[in-house]
């Protein structure tokens, strides 16, 4: 039998370490011990499968999903699309893709959130989509609005979208956070800066995309998600691997 | 000058946050949306093997009960297959060996139902334990903890596991046994989880 090709290893250095003291919450939930490394054996090689019969077509679009009839959600109508890669660039395809995120005036639809901004009854915040065959995806929604949050006295978080990404692996499981361009606040968030890496932070800012808005109707910013890479399993007929 | 490589990086983790049910498990949070949620049915109807309950609690460095955690499960079925066209053989239908976990937002308190998964092929041809794979986010923590659960009844097997052995810290091993009871003729694994503090969990680098 042919091994199948291992995962990269993942680089630390360009995620949040567990620690993160301006972060106030990361003090008692961070490990203090070492993560032990392991190599790849089938349990972290694998991962779920997700189908269309997973979910609806209508899951994607955040202004309608949870409206009444006739109705839509208030805001600012956003497009938000790119595409899944892995660290070869090579696009993945069928993943499963899940966002979450506050309404327009920054309040989520949670028993948790009390914040005072109006819950929006045609607003959910949540969707999902399956990327398609080239590893690209899209949502339509509403932009999120900034929210106060209890860290230091007055920490706002900057509008973000949640996103939650499968690959085709467990160990590619991925959760993070999509920034939009020009916001003052991203500078200031301390769980932006959890992110030691400049770089690493520029790529959780999704880019005002004027080609992908449609005129007198939605405006559109663009997000590529990096996943882990793999090596190539080794076929017979391309023994070079990658 | 060198050439370049040119791999892309990986896109950075970012907390799941207080609200990740918002987004994965909508029910909890207070509202219906979907059709059906993902996740709330490990096995399926036709998985063979041995039904068990597993329960635990999330603490955190202080002691206290994490109650706004979510846990992932991947798993293998009982032939020790998994649900992935790299998976090692057929498993039953409807099988998917995954699930979303869930705490009691009053006590912290999680618990599933699945089946005993069977021995999965390690690396060099070696062979795992029964173990399920465990996946943690919460808000605070920055990147999803990777664990596992191994079972304390299966002695002969975890001892000769290969990833358990590569625990310099023995003493730290048992962090990853899951306790077994029995409550009304049922088979329940008692798995606490310590992400900080006196028996933190072992947390993998994978």
């Amino acid at each position: 039998m042919l091994k199948p090709g291992e995962f990269y290893q993942r680089n630390r250095e360009r995620h949040p370490p567990a620690l993160t003291r301006d972060y106030k919450t990361s003090v008692s939930r961070s490990p203090q011990y070492s993560l032990i490394s392991l190599q790849n054996s089938v349990s972290e090689t694998t991962g779920p499968v997700f189908g269309h019969n997973d979910l609806d077509p209508m899951d994607r679009d955040l202004i309608y999903n949870y409206a009444q009839p006739g109705e839509s959600a208030i805001g600012e109508r956003i497009i938000l699309h790119g595409r899944i890669l892995d660290e070869n660039a090579r696009p993945i395809p069928n993943t499963l893709v899940e966002i979450w995120q506050a309404n327009a005036g920054g309040r989520y639809r949670h028993k948790k959130d009390t914040y005072l901004a109006p819950i929006d009854p045609n607003f959910g915040g949540c969707g999902r989509t399956l990327t398609d065959e080239n590893g690209y995806y899209y949502f339509r929604t509403v932009k999120p609005g900034a929210y106060p949050w209890r860290n230091w006295v007055n920490n706002w978080r900057p509008a973000h979208i949640h996103m939650s990404i499968f690959g085709t692996a467990f160990c590619q499981r991925l959760i993070t956070q999509c920034y939009f361009e020009g916001d003052p606040l991203i500078p200031e968030c301390p769980i932006v800066k959890t992110i030691p890496d400049p770089g690493a932070i520029e790529q959780l800012i999704a880019k005002l995309d004027m080609n992908a808005t449609i005129p007198l109707d939605t405006i559109a910013y663009k997000f590529d998600v990096i996943l882990r890479g793999r090596r190539s399993t080794l076929f017979e007929n391309r023994l070079e691997g990658n | 000058m060198p050439q370049k490589l040119d791999y892309l990086a990986e896109t950075p983790s970012q907390t799941a946050g207080p609200y990740v049910h918002i987004g994965l498990a909508p029910g909890a949070a207070g509202f219906d949306i979907y059709r059906q949620e993902l996740g709330w049915d490990i096995t399926g109807p036709h998985a063979k093997g041995e039904r068990i309950r597993v329960e635990g609690i999330v603490m955190d460095g202080t002691g206290s009960p994490v109650k706004d955690v979510m846990l992932e499960v991947w798993q293998a079925n009982a032939d020790g297959h998994y649900a992935h066209p790299e998976g090692g053989g057929n498993v039953e239908d409807g099988f998917r060996g995954w699930g979303r976990v869930i705490t009691d937002f009053e006590t912290g308190e999680w618990g599933f139902d699945t089946v005993k998964p069977g021995s999965t092929v390690g690396r060099d041809a070696s062979h795992q334990a029964p173990h399920l794979n465990l996946w943690i986010v919460a808000r605070g923590i920055n990147i999803g903890l990777n664990t596992r659960l191994y079972f304390e009844d299966e002695p002969e097997a975890n001892a000769k596991d290969p990833v358990l052995n590569l625990i310099e810290w023995e003493r730290r091993r048992a962090t990853l046994l899951a306790k077994k009871t029995e409550r009304d003729g049922k088979t329940v694994y008692r798995f606490d989880i310590k992400l900080q503090g006196e028996d933190e969990t072992v947390f993998f680098d994978v």
